[in-house]
């Protein structure tokens, strides 16, 4: 996927301004995952939820503390099943690697469920240029693939689409009469992809985990054509990143009861496949063969380092659904695979950066995403972490880096503060007027923009009220 | 009880009077309170923008300053969490400073948190002809689990009726720099927050951080709403309005 990731302001000004999204980030808000979460962890027990999020994240920590020991025993064990389990260090290795796969095997169409991998590789623009048809089949994939955009949402990728421009979507796309009730478009667009499902020599899932011990790929997913892709056609790769290896069924299991609640508010979703190795002589369907790309991209460089914790992320979405700046801006305005606060940390982490400058920065470090957290990430620590590595390479303005400098100095030089903001104080209520509202600030109008600035309530500040409260008192004549 | 009261950088600027009603509360609720008079600013632009070293300066500063108190109160979730949360991970790595960062972190509380918690005999004699709405600032809320607090106490409130609205534990869109570098998006934040107060219908947000209640006062007057008051909860709770 081509990154856009520098350009977060004017995406996000552009959202801003798009009425259609705002309107559907508006729905989703108020009746969206969040909502859902929320019922799923009361109707599970608060304080329960909270301890599985405690264990939630000690199996990701374990698995991370190991990875390279878990991965071996994952390839030994998904070797010993018949699996093929092969390593890309880079995203451009993992589309050579799938290439590779489909010209061995004749591949012309391949069938894709939900991998959000292949977006980070740019997987579908890899088949194309070699000839390879990919087919998304989530339906929201599939949407925007017919659409030709991105995806703005981890779960539901098609978030930033409403019915009636699907509708349109498929009217010229299928060449069929206009549909507006959900149901049907969904039965239209089963149709088409049914052929494709038939037709398909190859299949391309994702993974939410690797299970070490048993050698299994699993992808928790609502729709039924995780299923198709991964045992209807001839070859079955699972894409997915070297990260999400957990080192038994029992800590899968421990991690999907919370996935599952962070991601849709679902006790459990309606499929969750675990796929071992290809079709065994006595199965009566499943692939003939069965492949892992495993992908670096970045991962290991972030092993023991601060922002390791990022690893244990499972891709629920939680984070961005609680992010009341993705909430605002929507997804696509950061530029990348991954929104929201996982992906201000993810997209500086693996792109570089000095290629993602916004990213970092574009967060009030409320907290929010961090409570919703499955697996406990520090999302606002590790941003903060990121601005400080932004600043010690001196990639911040310097005017910004002045002013702090400035502020601080001041700050401990209460003298010189004490004068500072007795000028201030005066000249910004000057500025307030007789209602007391700032509406122009030089060099804040990011602020006084679309807001007011309210004045200072006194001519003088609180230290020189107080100081001369206690002079007062402590007069002999005052009092 | 020492009680050392951080009056915070906004409200010396920009609204003295919730500092001499954070003063009231305290002294009414038994306290003798110190305001170290060099005060200034507790690190956390520094911090949040990345510059350790200006942060690292300010905590230093702020730790000798109050390290003589038996506690610190501030009327800010977001400075306390600063001192509380913070200032540990700011001397990460100097055993002798975090030591002394977390000692005053452990005596730091935000006002409300203070005067449930620890104050002996809380007082609140004021009255409030209204109905108000709570606004949870994110610090406060989720670095010091700043929640029932503020609410028991206005209920003590003669006459103050309060109604919770939507989303009272969603960010306002001040986030410090943030408002200044994302102008945009911290108002549409604000606006959002503007829409849950007027649908509430209460008569008043009442809050306990100044940055907070200069964003949601800003929008709302912004909007051409000059009726909804913004009072810190100080204010409100000393009848100093």
């Amino acid at each position: 996927m081509q990154a856009q990731s520098m350009h977060f302001r004017p995406r996000a000004a552009e959202a801003l301004a798009n009425e259609t999204l705002q309107s559907n980030l508006e729905k989703f808000n108020s009746t969206g995952f969040t909502a859902l979460r929320g019922k799923a962890v009361s109707e599970f027990g608060p304080e329960l939820f909270e301890k599985l999020r405690g264990e939630g994240a000690a199996i990701r920590d374990r698995s991370l503390a190991n990875l390279d020991a878990w991965i071996e025993r994952f390839e030994a064990e998904a070797t010993r099943r018949g699996a093929t389990v092969l390593f890309a260090e880079t995203r451009e290795e993992a589309c050579e690697l799938l290439l590779d796969i489909c010209r061995r095997h004749g591949v012309k169409k391949a069938i894709k469920s939900k991998s959000m991998l292949s977006e980070e590789a740019g997987v579908n623009e890899a088949l194309e240029a070699a000839g390879v048809t990919p087919v998304e089949t989530d339906l929201g994939e599939y949407i925007l693939q017919l659409a030709g955009e991105a995806p703005s949402h981890i779960i539901a990728p098609a978030l930033h689409k409403n019915r009636s421009e699907v509708a349109d979507l498929f009217e010229t796309r299928h060449r069929a009469p206009r549909r507006t009730e959900i149901p049907l478009m969904a039965r239209e667009a089963r149709e088409v992809l049914r052929g494709h499902f038939l037709s398909a020599e190859l299949g391309l899932s994702g993974g939410n985990f690797l299970i070490a011990e048993s050698g299994s790929g699993v992808i928790v997913t609502n729709e039924g054509n995780g299923r198709m892709v991964t045992t209807l056609p001839r070859v079955h790769v699972c894409m997915t990143g070297i990260e999400k290896v957990v080192p038994t069924l029992e800590d899968f299991s421990t991690l999907l009861r919370l996935l599952t609640r962070s991601a849709t508010g679902q006790p459990i979703s309606n499929y969750v496949s675990l796929f071992t190795g290809p079709r065994r002589a006595l199965d009566r369907d499943g692939p003939e063969h069965m492949v892992f790309i495993l992908v670096d991209a970045g991962r290991t460089s972030l092993v023991g380092g601060e922002m390791q914790e990022m690893l244990r992320c499972i891709r629920c979405g939680a984070c961005m659904n609680h992010c009341p700046v993705y909430r605002a801006v929507g997804g696509h305005s950061y530029g990348w695979v991954y929104p929201g606060p996982m992906g201000s940390v993810l997209t500086p982490s693996y792109l570089g950066l000095e290629n993602a400058l916004d990213l970092p920065q574009a967060a009030t470090l409320c907290g929010a995403c961090s409570v919703a957290c499955p697996v406990k990430i520090p999302l606002p620590e590790l941003l903060r972490g990121l601005r400080e590595k932004q600043v010690d390479r001196g990639l911040r303005p310097g005017n910004e880096r002045l002013a702090i400098r400035v502020w601080s100095w001041t700050a401990r030089h209460p003298r010189l503060y004490a004068f500072g903001t007795g000028i201030a104080a005066r000249v910004l209520r000057l500025l307030g007027g007789r209602d007391g509202l700032i509406g122009w600030l030089p060099f804040g109008e990011e602020w006084t923009r679309e807001r007011f600035l309210p004045a200072p309530r006194s001519w003088r500040t609180f230290r020189a009220l107080y100081a001369a409260r206690r002079r007062r008192r402590q007069s002999p004549r005052g009092a | 009880m020492r009680v050392g009261l951080f009056v915070t950088c906004l409200v010396d600027l920009m609204r003295p009077s919730i500092g001499f009603a954070a003063l009231k509360l305290l002294e009414d609720a038994g306290c003798e309170v110190v305001v170290p008079a060099t005060q200034t600013c507790c690190g956390q632009p520094g911090w949040n923008s990345g510059d350790r070293r200006s942060a690292r300066e300010l905590a230093e500063k702020l730790i000798a300053e109050f390290e003589g108190c038996t506690h610190v109160v501030v009327p800010s979730g977001s400075c306390a969490g600063m001192i509380r949360a913070h200032f540990p991970e700011v001397f990460e790595g100097d055993p002798g400073m975090l030591a002394r960062a977390e000692r005053l972190g452990e005596r730091t509380y935000e006002l409300t948190e203070f005067l449930t918690k620890v104050a002996h005999r809380p007082r609140v004699s004021a009255t409030f002809e209204g109905t108000v709405t709570y606004h949870d600032s994110c610090s406060g809320l989720r670095e010091l689990g700043v929640k029932a607090a503020p609410r028991k106490l206005l209920a003590k409130v003669e006459g103050l009726e309060l109604v919770e609205m939507e989303e009272c534990e969603t960010c306002c869109g001040f986030g410090g720099t943030f408002s200044i570098k994302y102008g945009d998006i911290s108002s549409a934040m604000a606006e959002k927050k503007c829409a849950h107060i007027r649908a509430s219908g209460a008569q008043a947000v009442v809050l306990g951080d100044l940055g907070c209640m200069l964003n949601i006062e800003g929008r709302l007057r912004k909007g051409g709403d000059v009726k909804t008051r913004v009072l810190h909860v100080a204010e409100v709770l000393a009848g100093e309005r």
